[in-house]
Formats: structure tokens, C-alpha cells, sequence
């Protein structure tokens, strides 16, 4: 089983990834994750934007899947903290997001994700987190 | 026992260790408001359970607002098989976290405001402690420590027991916008606004 088909049994096999309804595509090592619009993403009603922890919840998905592929570990890599920037309201639309690995350790990585919508330069919010990636953390 | 406890008996928190800390906390924000009424305060108690109601996400997840007190506010959250992130251990995914940690710092900053106003998310941070165990509801609490005109500053805790034992620690700042020259049209400020008149009066 190549990489990417390893993540995408992951994700499939977990149910919070399912109950999202987030996507995958791989090109090489890069990926893009896709999060279909869902209503009851709606953190604000009455603008119609999605959740912030929704956001992040797909953001953290995001960048533990760029670890994972760029790994040879057997399971996803466990968070050890993420910090959120939230840069724009995000609308009641589609959200992508791409993930940048700036360091894979022994033990730790070191990730960026940035998610947007209709505009990729106008990033609706950015992640940065730390993972254990140690077999026996 | 004071009586604030008697008020969260779900929240199992370690009351011994919060007592002294909510005193110094009451007289300062009664210090703060002067003898003034909190008819913004009172308004958010008495609609407490239509908070997280409106909010669709924190509905599909299963959120719980169990409590509000000036710059606090509790909350849990069911363990459901559908939000598990790690199927071989069936821990509740840190994305769950992320969302109760984020709704409840922001419902605790609400509680300070002296004045009906839109509030953002400006920047989140989570730190992992320990994983939440399988079946078991996860507690939180948020406290807003600090306020100014444009931003609040929060702290949140989510744990099984008591805070001693976390499962994550949040720290969130968040944007506090004016909206009184906002046009009306918005049902929540409209109603904010109506109540706010009618107390005040």
C-alpha cells in the first residue's frame, strides 16, 4: 500500500474524519484537504460562518495527515499543542487547506496549515502545531 | 459553601481550591461596575440555555452549558462513538476540544461586556495534556481574566474530575467589535438591545 492509500485508510477509519466528511488529495508528497460545506458546521447563525473549533478541527486534521504522509509511522502522530490564528470569518462555503512540515524529527514535528475559500491568498485561518511522532510516545 | 457552587454541582470542580479565587474575582468585577446594575450580566444568565442552542455546531457535537458566572462560564460534553480520533483507543478527537474550548472562552468573555457587542475568535491555543478517556463526559471551564475595549483574554481547562488532572489547556484572545451603529436586522442584537431598554428602565 502506497502512502497516500495508507492515509486514506486512516481517515476512513477514524469516525470523527468520517463525521467531518473531509477529503484528501494527493499529489506526490503535497496534499490538499478538502471540507465540504455542511450546515451544521454554522458557528454563527446569523452570518452564516463556519465554527472556529470546526475550522481548527480540520486544520489539525490537515496537519496531522501532511505529517503522516511525509512519515514512515504505522498510526497518525498524536498533537501535543496547536495555536490558531484566525485571520477572516469563514463563510457557509467549501474550506481547503495544505499543511507545510517545517521540521520531522525523531520525536517531534514541527507543522503549519493554512485553510481558505474562494481565494488561496486570502487564508481564512492558520494553524501551527507541534506532534509526537515517536512509536512509543 | 458558596453558594456559586451550589449552582454547578455537575461540574465536580475542586471547590476547596476555587473558593478564595472567585472572592478576589467578585469584588474585583464589582469594583469594576461601581454600583451600577449588570442588566447585560443578568440577560445573559436568564438566556443562558439559548447560547449554545443557536449555535449549530456546538449543537451537533453535543455541547452542554451547565453553568455562567461573572468571567466563567462550564460546560461538558458527551463521549460519542462518531467523534473518536483514534480508533484503536476510541479517544474523543483534540478537534472536539478545540470547539468546547473556543465556544466557552467566548462565553465567559460575553459575560464581562458591559455592552451588547460581536465578538471573534483572534488566535487559539491548545495544549494537549493527556487524552480524554474512552466513554467518559469531559467537563470544561473558561474564565476571562482580562479585558479591554477591543480584546478579551481567556483561559480554559478541560479535565474528567477536577482541574488537577487536565486533558487540555486553551489560552484564546478575542476580538470585541461595536455594533452600536450597526443597521438592525440582526435578531440577537435586536433582541439584546430590546431587553437591555426594557431593564434598564
Amino acid at each position: 500500500m502506497s502512502r497516500a492509500e495508507e492515509l486514506e485508510a486512516f481517515l476512513s477509519s477514524t469516525p470523527f474524519a468520517q463525521y467531518l466528511g473531509i477529503r484528501c488529495t494527493v499529489m506526490g508528497d503535497e496534499m490538499t484537504a478538502i471540507l465540504p460545506f455542511q450546515p451544521k458546521f454554522v458557528g454563527n447563525a446569523a452570518i452564516n460562518a463556519i465554527h472556529g473549533g470546526c475550522t481548527g478541527a480540520f486544520l489539525e486534521l490537515t496537519a496531522m495527515s501532511q505529517v503522516f504522509l511525509q512519515s514512515e509511522l504505522s498510526r497518525p502522530p498524536k498533537p501535543i499543542n496547536i495555536t490558531i490564528d484566525y485571520l477572516r470569518s469563514a463563510k457557509g462555503e467549501d474550506l481547503y487547506a495544505r499543511a507545510i512540515v517545517h521540521k520531522l524529527g525523531q520525536r517531534m514535528a514541527s507543522v503549519r496549515a493554512e485553510a481558505w475559500q474562494a481565494e488561496r491568498d486570502k487564508p481564512v485561518a492558520a494553524l501551527q502545531a507541534h506532534f509526537l511522532v515517536s512509536e512509543d510516545g | 459553601m458558596a453558594p456559586w457552587i451550589a449552582l454547578f454541582p455537575k461540574n465536580g470542580i475542586d471547590a476547596y481550591a476555587n473558593v478564595n479565587f472567585m472572592q478576589r474575582k467578585q469584588v474585583r468585577f464589582m469594583s469594576d461596575a461601581g454600583e451600577e446594575k449588570d442588566v447585560l450580566f443578568e440577560l445573559i444568565q436568564q438566556n443562558a440555555a439559548k447560547i449554545i442552542a443557536n449555535v449549530p455546531w456546538a449543537q451537533a457535537l453535543g455541547f452542554e452549558l451547565t453553568g455562567i458566572e461573572k468571567g466563567r462560564a462550564f460546560a461538558q460534553v458527551a463521549w460519542r462513538e462518531d467523534l473518536v480520533g483514534d480508533p484503536a483507543s476510541g479517544v474523543i478527537h483534540g478537534g472536539i476540544l478545540t470547539a468546547l474550548l473556543d465556544n466557552l472562552c467566548g462565553i465567559a468573555a460575553y459575560t464581562v461586556l458591559k455592552e451588547p457587542k460581536s465578538m471573534a475568535t483572534l488566535d487559539l491555543r491548545i495544549d494537549y495534556m493527556r487524552p480524554a478517556e474512552k466513554g467518559r463526559n469531559i467537563l470544561a471551564e473558561a474564565e476571562c481574566y482580562h479585558f479591554t475595549r477591543n480584546v478579551a483574554f481567556t483561559h480554559a481547562w478541560a479535565y474528567h474530575e477536577t482541574r488537577d488532572k487536565v486533558i487540555a489547556t486553551a489560552a484564546g484572545a478575542f476580538a470585541l467589535n461595536d455594533i452600536s451603529r450597526w443597521a438592525s436586522g440582526n435578531e440577537a442584537i435586536e433582541y439584546a438591545r430590546k431587553m437591555l431598554a426594557e431593564k434598564s428602565s
